[in-house]
């Protein structure tokens, strides 16, 4: 223990008096840079949309709805998304493992490259009207072979990133023996367990689709593909909220001048996640044919489990706002709302990301019940719940991270007046998410399907009767692009024109009484093993019934 | 590992809660009949207009009240479209797709359900309203998506 604190103060020292070092902040600047362009663009897009959706817009045939969703999928979920997780791991491996090595700053270039370079191959085809495919690009479904090119630089450039932090991890351990690794990048080893794992089956998908796209063999499993696809997809969603939590675990206990929560049960939450995680992608398929019913139920298990760990971490949250506000003289069950700095962006943005997982979570579980799925199933109720999951929980968290994150790397302070910019944009985004997910739920429940661009249905008086709240999802459309806007100013504000200083990389410490954490935590290769347990305790049997007794494949449509 | 008595019964209460959606799902699912559709046949989706039943798609009375519909979905129709049926009468919907993924939704009933090329899906709804359901594909399935629709008139 002694020689821990010794090597916390060692390292603090050095930080304060070197910052971090300026070839690891280029690598976390350029990442986050490009993720906040693809917001912006992504967020126009985006925009479109709504406005189309409500009637208000028509979009030209040379760029039509299903263009514009396609990009609007690829930029925010793919690259605004891994692009900021992956800047902002690696200011976290830089800054808590003693900087990057040369090795691994390699990597991290190597990886932007490829995944630059397969974003614009993606990217062509989508603006040539040769890819609607969306982001979930079902096959029979058939997108110009150029698309999944890109698909598969984008997976390689993001594999990269993973085998760097792994080896930056392994270095420094082998140089602490017997020493945890430091939180946070205890929580950039899970993240980049999960983009490896998770990307796998995926990147199995888009062999298949490759020749079956460029015709050297005629016919798909459809619903092979399709259950690839979300083996990734549901993954993808744990990474970001395993990055959003690591925020709230780690930094936001810092910044309201308190203590972080009993690190075992931290360090079990990130286990139980990348150990349940990937067999989730089931819940998807809830009203797929092909799949048993036992099969099925079997993966409400595995979805529900999730929901575990989450609920551990409300706990945890709630414990540490009291705990700080009791330090702090407040008395009474709600002093710990009043002395909580709700004028600071870094504690206000993540605090709302939170209370937003409180109904996005409960609807997550929601929709993994078989029954309650098959009224909810691809309808906007669907969209409202994943603007509400990664499109406030997530990113609000990302921007509370930004408005330290960005002048840290950029040796650069937050003014503040550029706080109280963060505070109005986080009420935008909040008011915003509230009219356009919540109209997104309501009128998903009365009907009105997914991805789909503005139709009354030959006048249907249904759909008709959406019309009001498609109209609300247009008005909170266009709060959250206000949002973007200011919050994209912010952080080329921080990285490039605020004025030069030190800012701190906040991490809070243990409490002082905290028990040791036992070293089984560190054993990641029994870890990754439980994982692939589990892994094909929910794959095998449906896999093999999936190949088995599949039935002819099918050949390529491109129905646009 | 210390955990605090409050936090224990929190977790406690978690764990209930997940177990009771797990149990609400089993017996619906398997004592209720109620499970999500499941259909476990399979079919060439080439051969889709010469495979039994599909070769005849339509509405058959099957029962008293009851009757089938054997329906294909492609690119952008359901056939058959505008189906009539009197209040009151179970209807059991066999489907298929002739090319990519589809969606079969029907508005104001629990009929929700991917129909897939290659599989043959299976799905009911007792109609006890009278009006005229909107049967609408809510996967996206190509430029006329939004123009897949037909109507269950129900008398």
């Amino acid at each position: 223990m002694e020689s821990a604190a010794r090597n916390i103060s060692f390292k603090e020292k050095a930080n304060k008096a070197l910052g971090i070092v300026p070839e690891d902040a280029i690598i976390s600047k350029s990442y986050l840079f490009v993720s906040f362009i693809a917001l912006l663009v992504g967020g126009v897009l985006g925009l479109l949309q709504g406005l189309n959706r409500a009637g208000l817009l028509e979009l030209p045939l040379w760029f039509n709805y299903y263009q514009v969703l396609t990009a609007h999928g690829i930029l925010l979920i793919l690259v605004f998304t891994a692009f900021f997780t992956i800047g902002y791991f690696y200011a976290v491996l830089s800054h808590t493992l003693d900087g990057l090595l040369p090795k691994v700053r390699k990597m991290a270039w190597i990886g932007f490259g490829l995944k630059i370079f397969g974003f614009v191959l993606a990217v062509i085809p989508i603006i040539m009207n040769e890819a609607s495919v969306m982001f979930t690009f079902y096959p029979p479904l058939a997108a110009h072979p150029v698309f999944y090119i890109g698909l598969v630089f984008i997976v390689v450039g993001v594999w990269m990133c993973a085998f760097g932090s792994f080896i930056q991890v392994a270095n420094w351990r082998k140089r602490n023996k017997g020493e945890h690794v430091p939180i946070l990048s205890y929580f950039a080893t899970g993240v980049f367990v999960l983009l490896f794992f998770g990307s796998v089956p995926v990147a199995i998908e888009v062999f298949m689709i490759i020749p079956w796209a460029l015709g050297w063999v005629e016919t798909i499993n459809v619903m092979l593909s399709r259950t690839l696809f979300w083996a990734f997809g549901h993954t993808l969603v744990n990474i970001w909220y395993l990055t959003a939590i690591s925020a709230w675990y780690v930094v936001v206990p810092k910044v309201i001048g308190g203590r972080r929560f009993s690190d075992t049960l931290t360090r079990l939450v990130i286990i139980m996640l990348v150990v349940l995680n990937i067999p989730g992608g089931f819940h998807h398929q809830i009203v797929d044919p092909g799949i048993t019913e036992s099969v099925k139920f079997l993966h409400v298990f595995m979805s529900l489990a999730i929901g575990f760990p989450s609920l551990m971490t409300a706990y945890a949250m709630f414990s540490v706002f009291e705990k700080t506000a009791k330090k702090k003289g407040g008395k009474g069950v709600f002093a710990w709302f009043k002395k909580l700095p709700w004028g600071d962006v870094r504690f206000l943005a993540p605090m709302i990301a939170m209370i937003a997982f409180i109904p996005g979570g409960a609807g997550g579980i929601a929709q993994s019940t078989n029954q309650l799925n098959q009224v909810a199933h691809n309808t906007m109720w669907v969209v409202g719940h994943f603007h509400l999951t990664l499109g406030t929980t997530a990113v609000l968290t990302f921007f509370g991270i930004s408005y330290w994150l960005v002048p840290f790397i950029s040796k650069r302070v937050l003014t503040p007046a550029i706080n109280k910019l963060g505070v109005i944009q986080t009420i935008f985004w909040t008011v915003g998410m509230i009219f356009m997910a919540g109209a997104m739920h309501w009128v998903g429940l009365l009907g009105s399907p997914r991805r789909t661009s503005y139709t009354t249905y030959s006048d249907h008086a249904t759909a008709l009767g959406w019309d009001p709240y498609l109209f609300f999802l247009a008005i909170g459309g266009t709060l959250l692009m206000i949002g973007i806007i200011i919050q994209v100013y912010a952080v080329i504000h921080l990285m490039f024109f605020a004025p030069k200083g030190e800012t701190e990389f906040p991490i809070a410490e243990v409490e002082e009484n905290a028990t040791k954490t036992p070293y089984w935590t560190e054993r990641w290769g029994v870890i990754i093993v439980i994982m692939l347990l589990v892994i094909a305790m929910g794959y095998v049997i449906p896999l093999v019934e999936m190949i088995v007794n599949a039935p002819p494949g099918s050949p390529p449509y491109s129905p646009w | 590992m210390k955990m605090h008595l409050d936090e224990k019964i929190w977790l406690v209460l978690s764990f209930g809660m997940i177990m009771g959606m797990m149990l609400f799902t089993g017996y619906q699912t398997f004592v209720l009949g109620m499970g999500p559709p499941s259909h476990m046949e399979t079919i060439d989706p080439q051969q889709v207009d010469e495979t039994a039943p599909f070769d005849e798609p339509g509405v058959f009375e099957i029962g008293e009240n009851e009757y089938e519909v054997v329906m294909t979905l492609e690119l952008f129709s359901f056939n058959p479209g505008d189906i009539e049926i009197p209040a009151g009468s179970t209807v059991h919907f066999t489907m298929t797709s002739k090319d990519v993924t589809h969606g079969f939704q029907v508005t104001g009933t629990n009929l929700n359900a991917m129909v897939m090329p290659g599989h043959i899906q299976k799905i009911s709804q007792t109609f006890h309203e009278p009006g005229e359901y909107l049967v609408l594909c809510n996967e996206y399935c190509g430029i006329g998506h939004q123009h897949m629709a037909t109507t269950i008139t129900v008398k």
